[in-house]
């Protein structure tokens, strides 16, 4: 499984540079929303991928019952991924913005606009 | 308990929430700016002496044990950026009473301010990586905000660059702390330091510190990823302008100290090698930059780049003396940069404008402000008796004891063409005669509610002035937080309590 | 921003509370359960651009009847404050304190802190969800 999901994060990875890369501002940010994807997955699949019960301590325990998941990268990719909504949730307003300002979807024509 | 260091994160939460409920009222925004961010300095005082008294101060947040909970930790490298930020807070307040308009306050300028100040506190504060990208995003968040107040056309191609490349090197940052994860199984950075050196996998390692070097690196705008930075600095109001100039790539800064002494101390020959070449790119470019640029924020963003590559170079060394200078450096910087900025908000609202070719005579109409302009012009080019000069004098000392004589001459030669692009900003701005065609003063700054402009420029310069006379208290600070940095087990045991 | 569907803005009535009550489900929840103040917060948004949707920015506002910029403000304050009971403790900030009684109808209840601090991030999921989505619609009309 883990060699799988290598395969997947690395080509989110690809995918996401390659949009970046790309001159429309539109795929720019497709590119950056690949891009919080891969990290994401990546820090999923480096803590270990099992199947095992959620990690939730029964009533009237202290530890959980049997095996159960790392709940840390759990807990560190919910965080990252709230956050990457509320900064992806900002660049897209901001190129809206841009767009609207500018009247163009590509970055040749964004240079020198401070001129 | 010693709550001292919760404090500088708390605070501007607590004021920002505050000024968010009375968005209403701009006079209420403005006390609550100025008294949060006075109550704010205050308390970073507290904990800048708390710590020069115990050496590190801790707090477990919310009562759960190192490693596996938050820990807020101060050594004093850390106490000593966060008193800076409670400065700069505390000037760029003032300051914004006159010069930052009712358009921006109602865009939420100041519970953004706040926000600001709480995500860099809490990056020089926290003690766990993952919680660091947490206060970084809270930073660039607001700082993003702060970046286009007006949504100008002017400052769309900045601000996507901006947002661009300081969300790429975010994914990288979460992409290292990821792999770090998996290394080690710890987010506590001072777990992850004890446990890395028994770790035998050292080229990974090497290849996990290179991935938080070019993370860092581009959010302290380091060569070769700088272009975001005068791309983007010279659009805002003045006053963010500031605000950014003085701590936000600092944050960087000193986010690769924390990493390169605490976690990264192992093969030190090639990852502080590799510092060493990115410290020297850094300053030559960010120069030259600044040397073909003739608008006043344009080479002022310029100097910060030539500037980081000073502190970057106090780190790469690696001896004591070069990380006492690296510290000191930062000290010095902080204040003296945003003064700059501060001051050419003062000239463009004399002269409506930020092009040096069109302004002039300032020097003949009011000379105190060539006079504040010159004290940390001259500092930053490293003139005696200002700060400046001691910076760079124990830097470049540092480079000679450690035999790196290129990247002295390096440091040299880009002292010289800082006092060039200066002198050039002086004889222009200040010192030619008003060029004919152009209207003079078009606003009178030294009356009226313009006044407040003036109390945080002229605070700076005095303190730029004190550090340069009366540099002991500051150098022997400098002196303990090199001596924590180079002994991580003195930060891991704070943190962990004693082990081994 | 209307869409002039009559499906939509039927169903939008009926699910509006509905809605809200769920989230206010999710967040009482999160006590010891999946759920909590995030998770409800974008529930109860998320009715309310439902609403949005279904009639214009007008209704939405009056259904919320504040401005979700207060709504935003009174949360950061509710979870900032929530931080600072422990201190008085001896405690750091942010620890928890619980308090458990037994009320007539409802039997045993425990509140905490936590509680006021999921309570604090569910009016700032609704506050900063709702002033983006109210003004990107404004701008529209």
């Amino acid at each position: 499984m883990e060699v799988v999901m290598a395969f997947v994060v690395g080509g989110l990875y690809a995918a996401a540079i390659y949009m970046m890369l790309r001159r429309s501002i539109v795929k720019l940010v497709i590119g950056l929303v690949l891009l919080s994807n891969a990290a994401n997955l990546l820090i999923f699949t480096v803590a270990g991928m099992k199947s095992g019960a959620p990690p939730l301590i029964p009533p009237g325990m202290t530890v959980p019952d049997g095996a159960s998941a790392d709940p840390l990268a759990q807990a560190v990719v919910l965080t990252a991924i709230v956050i990457g909504f509320g900064v992806l949730a900002f660049a897209v307003v901001l190129i809206h913005r841009a767009y609207e300002v500018v009247k163009a979807d590509d970055m040749d024509q964004m240079k020198d606009t401070d001129r | 308990m010693n709550m001292s260091v919760a404090l500088p994160v708390i605070l501007p939460l607590f004021f920002g929430a505050l000024s968010v409920m009375f968005w209403r009222s701009h006079f209420a925004q403005r006390s609550l700016g100025v008294l949060g961010t006075g109550a704010m300095l205050l308390a970073t005082i507290w904990l800048l002496m708390e710590t020069w008294e115990h050496g590190h101060v801790v707090m477990e947040m919310g009562s759960w044990p190192a490693p596996f909970g938050i820990v807020l930790v101060s050594d004093m490298l850390a106490a000593i950026m966060v008193v800076l930020t409670g400065i700069i807070g505390f000037a760029t307040a003032i300051y914004s009473l006159s010069g930052i308009g009712k358009m921006s306050e109602k865009f939420g300028y100041y519970p953004l301010l706040h926000l600001l100040l709480a995500g860099v506190n809490g990056a020089f504060l926290t003690g766990d990586i993952f919680n660091l990208y947490v206060w970084f995003e809270v930073m660039l968040v607001a700082s993003f905000a702060l970046l286009i107040l007006g949504g100008e056309r002017s400052q769309m191609e900045g601000a996507i660059k901006y947002v661009t490349l300081n969300l790429l090197s975010s994914m990288i940052f979460l992409t290292a702390i990821g792999l770090t994860y998996g290394l080690t199984g710890t987010l506590n950075m001072a777990d992850i330091g004890a446990k890395l050196a028994t770790v035998e996998d050292t080229g990974l390692v090497t290849v996990i510190a290179m991935l938080y070097l070019v993370a860092f690196g581009v959010k302290a705008a380091a060569f070769p990823f700088f272009f975001w930075l005068p791309a983007s600095y010279h659009t805002p109001k003045v006053a963010v302008s500031a605000l950014f100039a003085g701590l936000l790539t600092k944050v960087g800064v000193y986010a690769l100290f924390r990493v390169f002494t605490l976690i990264f101390n192992q093969e030190v020959d090639y990852t502080h090698e590799i510092l060493l070449w990115v410290a020297a790119g850094t300053m030559l470019t960010g120069v030259l930059g600044a040397a073909a640029h003739y608008e006043f924020r344009r080479i002022l963003s310029f100097h910060i780049i030539s500037q980081i590559g000073y502190m970057i170079m106090g780190l790469a060394l690696f001896t004591p003396l070069a990380l006492v200078g690296g510290v000191f450096y930062i000290m010095h910087h902080i204040i003296v940069k945003a003064n700059l900025f501060l001051i050419s908000g003062i000239t463009f609202v004399m002269k409506g404008t930020h092009e040096l070719r069109q302004m002039g005579g300032i020097y003949r109409t009011n000379p105190i402000l060539g006079v504040l302009f010159l004290i940390p012009a001259l500092s930053l080019a490293g003139m005696p008796p200002l700060s400046g000069f001691f910076a760079k004098f124990i830097i470049i000392r540092a480079g000679i004891e450690a035999e790196a004589y290129w990247v002295v001459a390096v440091a040299l030669v880009v002292g010289l063409l800082t006092l060039y692009s200066m002198i050039k900003i002086w004889a222009e701005v200040f010192w030619k005669a008003q060029p004919e065609g152009v209207e003079g003063e078009i606003h009178d700054v030294s009356s009226g509610p313009m006044i407040w402009m003036w109390i945080p420029v002229i605070m700076l310069a005095m303190m730029t002035i004190a550090i340069g006379l009366y540099g002991e208290p500051i150098y022997q600070m400098a002196l303990m937080s090199a001596e924590q940095l180079l002994d991580p087990s003195q930060y891991i045991e704070a943190v962990l309590g004693v082990q081994e | 921003m209307n869409m002039h569907s009559l499906i939509l803005r039927t169903a939008g009535h009926f699910l509006l509370p509905l809605l809200l009550l769920f989230s206010v489900f999710l967040l009482l929840r999160g006590h010891d359960e999946p759920g909590g103040g995030f998770i409800g917060g974008l529930v109860a948004a998320a009715a309310i651009v439902l609403y949005l949707f279904s009639m214009d920015t007008e209704s939405a506002r009056k259904v919320l009847r504040v401005d979700p910029r207060d709504v935003l403000g009174a949360g950061m304050v509710l979870a900032v404050l929530s931080t600072i009971p422990g201190v008085f403790l001896g405690q750091p900030f942010f620890t928890a304190q619980w308090w458990e009684f037994t009320a007539p109808v409802f039997g045993d209840i425990k509140l905490s802190t936590v509680l006021i601090f999921d309570i604090g991030v569910y009016l700032v999921v609704i506050g900063s969800v709702l002033t983006i989505m109210l003004n990107l619609a404004e701008a529209e009309d």
